[in-house]
Order: structure tokens, then sequence, then C-alpha cells
């Protein structure tokens, strides 16, 4: 893994946690990022993932990973378990997500959260001017096949915090692999919170 | 006659490299959990691949109810995981496949001789557990110089053994992966081995136990094993394999088997027979039902301490040990801040899987090995 092919949403993430930190990934995927920050930051990591061929693909990276639903809960762990508790476009995907959240927030000290961005400009645009559910970049599905099963915006999620009370420590917005900082919730396509109960 | 069949197996055994190793020799028996001693003992095993200079690679494999010493090699019960550059890859590690007390496959059991009589124990041999039969493991792993295990691995009741190695010996492993099993039993497990322990016992041959010497309880060790067999499959592997097809040589009696699945049990029944001894299956299976981890323990302590990686693997047409009892082995795992990994495997094959599903399984044991063997939890660049 060559440090130039990170991608920026991953690089951030990678800024946001310190050494030998305490990480557990929530629908971790293949363990790209996972084994990125064991690599660069020597976290002590923890994957949760439901895909049979994701978990099958962390094993073989050497990651420690559950094969287990979200949504079932982190009942087993202690309030504080895990320095970061990362939800890195899996919270748009989840049955309950105010519930994940708040079990995120439990369980980590501080928590990162990153998802599409679903108001974005050009999304906005297919649905004003082609009458369309949006297909773009950021939002590849067809709405008859899409993980997605909640739809936010940055302005949404800030709301959403503001509103549960939650800290937004730091926060980062991309568009076309590139920070971006003018009108995220028009122009980001993906965003990234930093956040702490 | 027995005595002699019994001697055929050993012998068998021998042929295919199953070593032996005595020890605990009055008065020094080995103390059991029932609070009774046994001794002298011997254990069945074999070895795969060459033990390292550092004695750092080796791997215990250790067999359900009905395996035996034999894992690799030609009809090895996990030859298709065992040997170079396979999931138990024998130029890297070396591999050892105890049997266990109780059985009947060349360990002390009660077909044995009982040293203070000159005649087989029958049911007078004591009642064991799995703790027993792991205490016994770890004496044949002293005998054979090793401090410190790579990993631990069994399914099923081998799985039962892996765990009691967690708890009983934490410091002796560096892995460990449990398959396809649970941290106690439950009632409907306990159940199904009932009904071929009454089974066994209702056989006229069994003669309270002490057959040897004469005509085996055949019949009743046979539906045991056909029952076992049931449970060991799953409502679609059952489909795939007989459908509802006849048997082509039907017998002339309305109550033969007539159904390819009837044939199928007949036939697995009666082979166990061949190469397994009656108050074996009494004895290791109630050893399996006694199986509990937890004993009045909460799930947070039993692992607590533990240092070594684990590996908890399940598969998804499992029945008999269903999924929620694989994430409770993992759920005690976390709580314990264990580094663990949890897999659950596709599969149609039921309880069995852990026998027969080696492309996934031996995958995810090579690449955790990989992991546990180079000592760092995570990735390299």
């Amino acid at each position: 893994m060559k440090r130039a092919t990170i991608k920026t949403e991953h690089k951030i993430i990678l800024d946001w946690i310190s050494k030998d930190a305490s990480v557990l990934d929530l629908g971790c995927g293949d363990g790209e990022l996972l084994a990125l920050l064991i690599n660069e930051r020597q976290v002590h990591a923890q994957g949760i993932e439901l895909s049979d061929t994701a978990i099958h693909r962390c094993v073989a990276q050497g990651l420690s990973v559950f094969q287990q639903d979200i949504d079932t809960g982190l009942s087993e762990y202690a309030d504080n378990s895990f320095d970061y508790v990362i939800l890195n476009q899996t919270l748009q995907q989840v049955k309950k997500p105010d519930f994940a959240l708040k079990e995120a927030l439990r369980v980590g000290k501080k928590v990162i959260v990153g998802f599409p961005n679903f108001v974005q400009a050009s999304a906005r645009f297919q649905i004003f001017f082609e009458g369309r559910v949006p297909v773009t970049k950021a939002l590849p599905y067809e709405w008859y096949d899409t993980p997605n099963l909640h739809f936010l915006g940055i302005a949404d999620f800030k709301n959403y915090c503001k509103k549960r009370s939650i800290h937004i420590a730091d926060s980062a917005f991309i568009r076309k692999n590139r920070k971006i900082k003018l009108f995220p919730n028009l122009f980001a396509e993906i965003g990234l919170f930093l956040l702490s109960s | 006659m027995e005595a002699i069949r019994l001697a055929t197996i050993n012998q068998t055994l021998q042929d295919s490299k199953t070593k032996h190793f005595t020890f605990a020799n009055p008065p020094e028996e080995l103390p059991l959990e029932s609070g009774e001693k046994l001794g002298p003992i011997t254990l069945a095993y074999e070895t795969y691949g060459e033990l390292n200079a550092q004695k750092s690679n080796t791997i215990l494999l250790l067999h359900g109810l009905s395996g035996d010493a034999h894992a690799g090699g030609a009809n090895g019960w996990w030859e298709s995981l065992i040997g170079p550059g396979k999931g138990l890859d024998t130029d890297k590690y070396f591999v050892i496949c105890s049997n266990i007390i109780g059985g009947c496959r060349g360990s002390t059991g009660p077909s044995s001789i009982n040293p203070k009589t000159c005649k087989p124990y029958g049911i007078d041999f004591p009642l064991i557990s799995i703790g027993d039969m792991v205490n016994a493991q770890a004496r044949l792993i002293d005998h054979l110089g090793i401090e410190k295990l790579l990993s631990v691995i069994g399914g099923s009741m081998g799985g039962m053994q892996v765990l009691q190695w967690m708890v009983s010996y934490p410091e002796r492993i560096r892995s460990a992966i449990p398959i396809a099993t649970t941290l106690r039993h439950t009632p409907q497990q306990i159940a199904f081995n009932e009904v071929g322990r009454q089974a066994i016992m209702a056989d006229p041959d069994w003669k309270k136990g002490h057959y040897y010497g004469s005509t085996v309880p055949a019949k009743g060790l046979a539906v045991a094993r056909m029952i076992g067999h049931i449970t060991y499959m799953s409502d679609v592997s059952m489909a795939e394999k007989f459908g509802r097809r006849f048997k082509e040589d039907k017998e002339p009696f309305k109550f033969g088997a007539e159904f390819e699945v009837e044939g199928y049990l007949h036939y697995r029944g009666d082979n166990f027979v061949k190469r397994f001894d009656a108050n074996s299956y009494l004895y290791i299976t109630k050893a399996i039902d006694y199986f509990n981890l937890l004993n009045g323990k909460n799930l947070a302590s039993i692992f607590s301490g533990l240092k070594a990686k684990v590996l908890v693997i399940f598969f998804k047409s499992d029945w008999l040990y269903p999924s929620y009892q694989s994430q409770e082995i993992v759920k005690a795992c976390k709580l314990a801040g264990v580094d663990t990994t949890y897999c659950e495997i596709n599969s149609t094959y039921g309880h069995d899987a852990f026998l027969l599903e080696a492309e996934q399984q031996s995958q995810l044991i090579k690449h955790f090995l990989n992991t546990a063997s180079n000592g760092h939890n995570g990735v390299k660049q």
C-alpha cells in the first residue's frame, strides 16, 4: 500500500487518529481503512462487517473482525471501550442510525462519521431538472439496488448533532477526492465528522 | 473376539503412523475432575510436519466425538486441510492430533485392560470430562518437550477441548480456533445424546457394559450413530443427497429400508460398529453433556487474562450448534478483551460442515495462523 493511493477521506481520518489508539470500525468492508490505520498509526484495531467476502478479505490481511450485524448493537462493550469508533459509509446503511450512533458514542471516546451527501449539487440537478432519483459518483446506486436506507445531507447531520447535543470536534468535506471548504452542503460529495458526546 | 477386534483397530492405526504415549503409572495416576484417579494412561497421537528449532510452530488439533488421531494423510478426517500448502501447512507447522481418554481408538478407555482386574474396565471405567481429556493432552505436550502451542484447533467436541485449553492452560497457547462448538451443552443437545445412550443400554447384548469377549451391542450402537448422523446433517443437505429416492435393492420386508436416506443411515450405523466401542460412546457423550465452561461463572470472567488470539468459526446450516452459541463464545472473548475474529461460513452441510467445507475453512485458518505466527496484531507492509 503506497501513500499516494490513499483516498482523501482515509487521509483525513488518519489525521484525526492518534498513534497506538484503540479503534472499532463498524462496517469495515474489506478492511482497507483498518489496515491503513494499523500501518500508519499502529492502532489496536477491531472491525465489524456483515459481508462474507469482505470478512474473508479482512482475515487475509490479518485483521481481527467480527461477522456481525451492527444493528444488533454493541451491548457487550463497556462505555468508552475504544478511543475511536468509526462509522465510515455505514450510517446511511444501518436500519437504525440513531441507535447505532448512540451506541458508538457510548463505547467510543470519539466517533468518526463519514457519509455521502445526498443533497449535493449534481443530485439536486438530477432531481430538479431530470425529475429522477439521483445516481452520481458518490451515490452510484439505482433505487432498486442500493444498500443505502437513509438519505441525509451535511446540514441534516449538523442539525441532528445539535438536537442530540453531540459535540462536533472537527469536520471535513470532500469533492472529487479533494478537500473543500465552501458551501459543503451544496458541493461536498462526502462529509466527515469527528464527534464526542 | 472383541479383544482381537480392538487389537486389529490399534494395529491399523499403528500402520498409519499413530504413536502412543503412556504416562500416569501408579502411584502417579492422573487425578480426574470426578475425584477419581486414572492410570496408567495411553494416549494415541499422530504428527505431521517438523518441529522447528525454536519449538514455536506446534499446532494441537483435536477431534470430534467419533474421530481419532488419524487426521492427516490418506483417509484422515481432516485430510483436505493438512499437508504442504494446505490450511495447516506442514511445510511450516508441526501438527499434533491427539486422541482422547475414554475413547477406543488407541487411547485408554473402557475397552482397555484395567490393571487391577486384568480385564477390560467396562463401566468400571471412571467418568471423564473434557477437562480431563485436555489435562491428558497437556501431559503429551510436556512429553514432546513443547512449552507453548502456536495454536489449538478443533471442531464440535474438539472445539470444546479448544475452549477448555483457553481456560485451563491460557499461558500455553498463542492462538485458538474453536469451530462449530459451544461453551456448554444445551438440553436439546443432551437430549439427542441421551437417546443414543438409551439405544445402547437397551440392547440386550450391552449386558451392563460387560460385553467384552462376547457379542457387542451392535444394534444399539448403530441406532445411536444413526441419531447422531441426523443431527450432523441439514434439511437441505439431506434433500440434496437423498431426495425421496428409493433404494435399488429393496428388502423383501414391509419395514425394511426403502428410502435412500434409510439405507444411508443403516450403512453409517453398521460401519460405525466396526470401529467404535459402545461403552466409549456412553462415556464420551456424557463428557460432552457435562461440558459447561460457565458453570455459575459470569461470561466476562471465563476468558479473562487470556492473551491468545482467537478465531471462532460457525457454519450457517449448523442447527445442532446454532449461531447464538458461537456468538456467545465471541461475546465472552469480547468481554475479556481477547483479540478475536468471528466468521460465519456459508454451507448447507449442517454440523458436519467442519469436516467437509475445506476451501473457505482452509483459507481462513491459513491466514489466521499466519498472523498468529508472525506475532503481530494486524497488517504488514
